[in-house]
This record gives C-alpha cells, structure tokens and sequence, in this order.
C-alpha cells in the first residue's frame, strides 16, 4: 500500500498473522496466561512440538473435541510435561528428524513448582534440548484457586483464606528459578506479559541455545487475583517495578542480566491494592502495617539481591 | 489384526475456531482510527490475537473478541476507547 496518508516514509510492516495458539480457546476475557502462551508459541514459529502439563492452559485451549493449537502438542498428566517432551526428543533422534525443530514443555506453577517438579528436575540433569515454560499465576488456578509453591507472601486463596487467625499464604514464592539454575544448566530467564517484547527476545535466546532451558513468566490472573481484565499488563508491570517478581537471565547457574528498575520503582502497595486476594491488608481497621512491612522487606531483599536499583 | 487406535484423542489443528467467544462481550473496543502511530501494541497484548489490519487501521475480529479491554488500556496514544455491548 502506499504512503498517502503519511508523508514521512514508514518501513513496511509484514501482514499480521493468526496465532498458532487459535482464538476460540476458553481463557477467561484478560487471562494473562493465554496471552504468555500465545507470545511464547509465536516467538518459538510452527516448528515446535510442545506439550503441557494440565491446568487452565491444557484445558482452555483443548475442550473435546476442539485444540486452539496450530503445532503438534500434547497433554498426557498433571506432572509429566518434562518427561513426555524427554520421549519426544529421545523419538525424533531415533528418527533423525531432531534438527531444526524446537521442543517447548509447559505448565503452570502447581504443575511445575510441586507435582512435576521430579519430572522438571530429571528433565534438566539429563541434558535434553528443551526449553520448559512455566506460567506463573502464583495458584493453582484451574481446580479453583488454591495455593501453590509459588503463591506470594499473604495472598489470599481458596486454601490461604484470611481471617481473624491469618493474613493469608504464610510462606513465601519457592525460588524455582534458582533450583533450575542449580541443575547447572546452560540458561534460565524470568519474564512477563507485562514485557512482552523482552518476553519474545528470550524465547527466541532460549531456543537457540543447545541443552535444558527453563523460563518462568509471572502472567496475571484477573479470576484468581480478583483484578480488572483490562489491567492484566499494567498489574505485570507493577510486580516488577515494586521489586516484588525480579526479571533475570542465569547462565549455568550465575546470574549474567537483569531488569532495572532504577528510578521508576513503585511502592509495594501500587501492586498489592488493585488485586482482590490482598485486599485484606488494606480494610477498615485492618492494622496490617506490619504485614505490608514484611512484604517490602521482600522487594527490597529481591532489590538487593539481583541489584535492580 | 485390526491396528491398536491411539488411547487420546487426535483434534484438528486450530479448530478451537469453531467457538465464537464473542458472545462472552459485555464491552467492545472502538477502533477510532485517529491518532494511531502504527505501533501494533494492541495486536501484540491482545491475549486472543484478534486485532488485525495494516497502515494505522486496525479492528478486532468480532467472532472472538471477549471485550476485556487490554488493547484499549494498553494503547499509548487512546486511539482505542471501549463502548458498551449493544445486541
Ligand atoms: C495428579 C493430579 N492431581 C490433581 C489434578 C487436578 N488438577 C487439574 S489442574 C490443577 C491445577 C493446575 O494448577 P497450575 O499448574 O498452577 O495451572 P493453572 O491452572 O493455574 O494454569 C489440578 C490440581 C490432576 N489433574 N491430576
Ligand atoms: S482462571 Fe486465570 S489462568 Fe485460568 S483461564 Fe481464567 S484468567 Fe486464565
Ligand atoms: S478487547 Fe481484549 S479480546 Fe477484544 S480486541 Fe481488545 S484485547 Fe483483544
Ligand atoms: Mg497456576
């Protein structure tokens, strides 16, 4: 088309495509998940055999007898998306067919952080060329809510409710990135739909390099977090500014890159009070200072630690 | 011997799209086509990937469109405005 409109010559944009992650899938209007798999799948190209552990990514984009997915892709059990992409890969070798192709396992924090994390694990010291993804909606969203390894800090869930004798989840995120990195693998990164180009750099990174990668991306649950669906970047993007969810890359277990926050750092609360299940920590009376203490000790301690200032 | 089928279930690639979750809309982006910079931003947060076009004119695909509204929060120049849904 020409430049009519315009005056100044802009470079020429390619068409834009339909996803390989179809639309028609099931995710709830502003699921930050469905966007995460859809940027990821994207940047990996229809190359890609993929499989995925249950949970709302499996069951939203496969409802008898429809698949939102344009690449082949498979959902075997809860915990076994490392080890069924182990088969894959140990198949298409056998076959010779293992070149030029990626191999994405995926899951959700419940499916990776507790019940597939022995799978994850052996998956990593075995040395597979595979890069696992896991989507961070800090619960176990599909089956209603319930905490996982990776809830934050005094989040309300269905299984961490506040009350009279409680602020909510009492432990703190498991730092799984840091387990992967500790398999001495050759690349971990953290990310988030709240960035999403730097979200597409690493998958694009991670594929490119031979061996296990593991990358985890915070993705907003307006269901589960009790948010508008239209704030589902800016709610990413303030877990990263407050310090609270650090955004890095580790290299055989070092960490080599990290995302400043520098200036533009926000106060813990900016990210906390929009959402629903920390609500409780800013009610009437609530007398939660103490409790909003303990959570910026953590940003400053993630500050600290990956030197995000 | 009758060959031993596959215990799963095999679907068509993409065939999700027999679903229109169109329905689901209560809201709907309004695509004002005014101050639009050609950033793209809103095809690329759109969680659905229903925003298509070129040249600074983009609309969603009501087929699928939820309404949630991310393209309208996300757009750096408020080139997208969201309206009520009117059946
Ligand atoms: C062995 C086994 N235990 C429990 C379940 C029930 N179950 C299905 S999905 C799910 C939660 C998944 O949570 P997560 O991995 O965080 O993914 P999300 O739905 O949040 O994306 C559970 C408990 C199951 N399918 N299999
Ligand atoms: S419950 Fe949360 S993760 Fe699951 S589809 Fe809805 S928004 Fe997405
Ligand atoms: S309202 Fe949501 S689903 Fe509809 S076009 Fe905008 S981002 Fe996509
Ligand atoms: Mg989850």
């Amino acid at each position: 088309m020409s430049d009519t409109k315009t005056k100044k010559k802009r470079k020429e944009k390619p068409p834009i495509e339909e996803p390989l992650l179809a639309p028609g899938h099931r995710a709830c209007s502003g699921c930050g998940e469905s966007l995460g798999a859809k940027l990821v799948m994207d940047a990996a190209g229809p190359n890609t055999y993929a499989t995925c552990c249950t949970g709302c990514l499996e069951v939203f984009s496969t409802p008898y007898p429809e698949s939102a997915w344009k690449m082949p892709w498979i959902h075997s059990l809860f915990e076994n998306s490392s080890a069924v992409a182990a088969g894959i890969e140990a198949a298409l070798i056998a076959q010779g067919r293992d070149k030029d192709v990626n191999i994405i396992a995926m899951g959700g924090d419940g499916g990776t952080a507790d019940i597939g994390i022995g799978c994850l694990s052996g998956m990593l010291e075995r040395g597979h060329n595979i890069l696992y993804v896991c989507f961070d909606n800090e619960a176990y969203m599909n089956t209603g809510v319930q905490r996982s390894g990776l809830t934050p800090f005094d989040a309300r869930t269905s299984t961490s409710p506040p009350g009279k004798r409680s602020w909510g989840n009492k432990t703190t995120k498991k730092n799984l990135p840091g387990i992967a990195g500790a398999h001495g693998i050759p690349y971990v990164a953290t990310a988030t739909v709240g960035y999403p180009n730097d979200l597409i750099n690493k998958v694009k990174k991670a594929l490119k390099i031979q061996g296990p990668k593991y990358m985890q991306v915070h993705v907003p649950c307006p269901l589960g977090w009790i948010h508008p669906t239209d704030q589902t970047i800016e709610i990413a993007k303030l877990a990263v500014l407050t310090g609270l969810i650090p955004i890095y890359e580790m290299e055989y277990g070092e960490v080599t890159r990290v995302r400043k926050i520098g200036k533009n750092r926000r106060p813990v609360e900016d990210y906390l009070k929009p959402q629903g299940r920390f609500r409780h920590l800013f009610a009437k009376g609530a007398e939660a200072e103490e409790e909003l203490e303990k959570i910026r000790q953590i940003a400053e301690d993630n500050i600290k630690k990956f030197g995000l200032a | 011997m009758a060959r031993p089928r596959p215990a799963g279930y095999v679907a068509e690639p993409g065939s999700s799209k027999a679903n229109k979750t169109g329905s689901w809309r209560t809201e709907k982006p309004v695509f004002l086509h005014d101050t639009c910079t050609d950033c793209r931003i809103c095809v690329l947060v759109c969680p659905d990937g229903i925003i298509f076009g070129a040249d600074s004119i983009y609309d969603a695909d009501f087929d699928f469109c939820k309404g949630c509204g991310i393209c309208a929060a996300e757009c750096p120049v408020d080139d997208i405005e969201m309206a009520p849904e009117v059946r």
